[in-house]
């Protein structure tokens, strides 16, 4: 049941949605209980519960000046809108409205590729590509770059940077909001601004220099609800000769930091720029996607030689020519030799292109082939008889250290048990950025409206856990998107009250993504929505 | 993370749809011709016959055999059942919205899978 905005008299937003439709065209603009229904987070924690986020309206524009009208009709009555891409955030909220009653503004219709510029490698689109779209069109054109792809190829390029989304690929793109170059976004008045370069007319240089002139901008739209972003620019990544991905076992515990160590060096040394990994053969023994709570040294030790299995695993890859990355390879040898008992393997060389025989030898992430692989860890299968309805992601940055790792893994598992948090991955130590790991938790949702409340007040108390260990959520669903920002809360929570006052600024009607990451406009801020 | 490995990148390069199509409006006769390329963008990526993705494998284990679990294997399928699923999704398997799979698609997807000679009216919502 679609639910119509708080606070406003149905005759406006009737008003409203009558002009919407004069603006976009009436068949772009649903109204009915089960078009909108469409836009339900389908794995919502609130699922069925009178405080589900439900939209009232959905409206479909398909040029930046159709955005243009519509945020123009509805910053004249109020009406909150919520921008979404594709709508495939999910596990992080999916199409839905963090506040009922907004209507969602659905971006996919925007699909066109605008540009790829093969001497530059990058690229400019609208939110309405996915990654399956770009994909196609690089292969459709011959062209000689790679995208760097999240698990779900169906997302949006835009909306996936925009909630600082991650993939698998070389270092400067694996970062999606850090491999955007230029952003135009329409803001809360309707006027349109472009970011960087792309603020200067015939600028020829948007996708090549970030920065144009004084306070660089583009921040002011991740995880944001400060204007609707219509074009971003992207690079790509030039196609390398060869790809080669190799791993490094070391057998004690006390391996760890001085493994870590000497990742971070060769990583941010350029000697590999593929995306590593470190894990524990012996801890991830039963489940490769459930890593185990990390022993005493002893009990871990003493587990590595019973088993026969690794301590610690460090995966390494290349991108590059074969000659070099060989080079490179030898070059991590040497320096990880003085641990004792190592052990080296070189898994796979791939020459590039990848053959059309040889896709499933190889894990296409890694090559920018995008796919919906991943959703059958969750799928109903002999291990998994009966599958939930849906998950969300816990997603902490913890440090880079073998200290900070050992420490995250142990007080997250313990959290999880104590409070019987039931899971069906947890990786302690994904590395989409390069400076931090990620400890990514993914907790199963019900339909259940007592074990979500459950499951609800269990993560809050993680996330205060976390944060009392300096560990703060880089991304998360709207259930907790105003404790996580509480979290950051140096000098009396500056960081949102800042944010506040630029919403007032920008959006002094708070009509767009309204209490998006926390930030709620004036008239709502006493209650967080409520 | 699943790290599976699958083959359907041909279908990638399968254009899709007649564009600009009203969302709310069934073609007057479904076309099974197009479903099928609507099938491969939206479908294929968890329902093509690989025993790996995740809606075979969900279809797999569900009838264990009984019935293939590759949907474009099946002959027991109806364009309202097809309609149900993709607008109402299952498990992990989100509804997709008509900005993606407009009513027309859905319509000539149903024809395509329920290998019926196309009706007159589209089945979809």
């Amino acid at each position: 049941m679609a639910k119509l905005p708080p606070n406003l008299a149905a005759a406006t937003f009737a008003d409203g949605v009558k002009a919407m439709q004069s603006a976009v065209g009436a068949e772009w603009v649903f109204t009915s209980d089960p078009d909108v229904a469409l836009y339900r987070d389908a794995y919502s924690l609130f699922h069925d519960e009178p405080e589900e986020r439900i939209a009232s309206a959905a409206v479909a524009p398909k040029s930046v000046e159709e955005v243009q009208a519509v945020v123009r009709i509805c910053n004249a009555r109020g009406i909150p809108i919520y921008p979404i891409s594709t709508g495939r955030n999910l596990g992080y909220g999916g199409a839905a409205p963090v506040y009922s009653g907004s209507v969602v503004l659905d971006l996919k219709r925007m699909n066109r590729i605008l540009e790829v510029n093969e001497g530059n490698c990058s690229c400019l689109v609208e939110p309405g590509v996915s990654y399956f779209d770009m994909y196609k069109h690089l292969q459709a054109t011959g062209s000689k770059l790679w995208l760097d792809v999240p698990d779900p190829g169906w997302g949006s390029m835009i909306g996936n940077a925009l909630d600082s989304g991650g993939g698998y690929t070389a270092a400067p793109y694996r970062g999606h909001f850090e491999a955007q170059c230029g952003i135009e976004a329409v803001l809360g008045d309707g006027e349109l601004l472009r970011t960087g370069m792309g603020a200067m007319p015939g600028s020829q240089t948007w996708q090549q220099y970030k920065m144009g002139i004084g306070p660089c901008l583009d921040g002011l739209f991740r995880q944001s609800s400060l204007g609707i972003v219509t074009k971003m620019g992207f690079w790509l990544f030039p196609q390398p000769e060869a790809y080669l991905s190799c791993s490094v076992d070391v057998q004690r515990f006390a391996d760890i930091d001085p493994l870590i160590e000497l990742v971070n060096e060769l990583e941010y040394g350029n000697i590999f720029n593929g995306m590593p990994s470190v894990t524990s053969p012996v801890l991830t023994r039963g489940n490769p996607a459930m890593f185990a709570e990390i022993p005493a040294e002893a009990e871990m030790d003493r587990l590595v030689r019973e088993t026969g299995l690794p301590a610690w695993r460090f995966s390494v890859s290349f991108y590059g020519p074969e000659k070099v990355i060989r080079a490179q390879w030898e070059h991590v040898q040497e320096r990880f030799a003085h641990f004792d008992g190592v052990k080296f393997r070189e898994n796979q060389t791939v020459k590039l292109p990848i053959p059309l025989e040889d896709m499933d030898k190889i894990a296409k992430n890694r090559f920018g082939i995008p796919s919906l692989d991943i959703f059958a860890v969750g799928s109903r299968s002999p291990s998994n008889p009966e599958p939930s309805h849906g998950h969300i992601w816990f997603s902490a940055i913890i440090p880079r250290s073998g200290k900070g790792m050992v420490e995250a893994n142990r007080v997250m598992r313990q959290e999880c048990a104590r409070l019987n948090i039931p899971l069906f991955m947890f990786s302690p130590a994904v590395t989409c950025w390069t400076r931090s790991f990620v400890l990514f938790a993914a907790v199963p949702v019900s339909n259940d409206p007592e074990e979500n409340k459950r499951l609800r007040a269990s993560v809050l108390e993680v996330i205060q856990t976390c944060a009392k260990h300096g560990w703060g959520e880089y991304r998360t669903p709207p259930a907790f998107q105003d404790a996580v920002m509480n979290s950051y809360s140096f000098n009396d929570n500056i960081l949102r009250r800042v944010n506040e006052r630029i919403k007032d600024a920008l959006d002094p009607n708070g009509i767009i993504s309204v209490g998006r990451y926390g930030i709620w406009p004036k008239r709502l801020r006493e209650g967080r929505g409520a | 993370m699943m790290r599976a490995i699958l083959v359907f990148g041909a279908v990638l390069f399968a254009a899709v749809s007649a564009p600009g199509l009203a969302a709310g409006e069934p073609q007057a006769q479904p076309s099974a011709e197009n479903g099928k390329l609507v099938f491969a963008k939206w479908c294929a990526p968890c329902h093509a016959p690989n025993p790996k993705l995740a809606g075979t494998l969900a279809l797999q284990t569900k009838y264990q055999g009984k019935i293939p679990a590759a949907l474009e294997q099946r002959s027991d399928l109806t364009p309202e059942l097809i309609a149900t699923f993709v607008r109402n999704g299952v498990a992990w398997m989100a509804p997709f919205r008509k900005t993606e799979v407009s009513d027309a698609d859905l319509a000539d997807i149903g024809a395509y899978l329920s290998k019926r000679p196309p009706s007159k009216k589209g089945k979809a919502r």
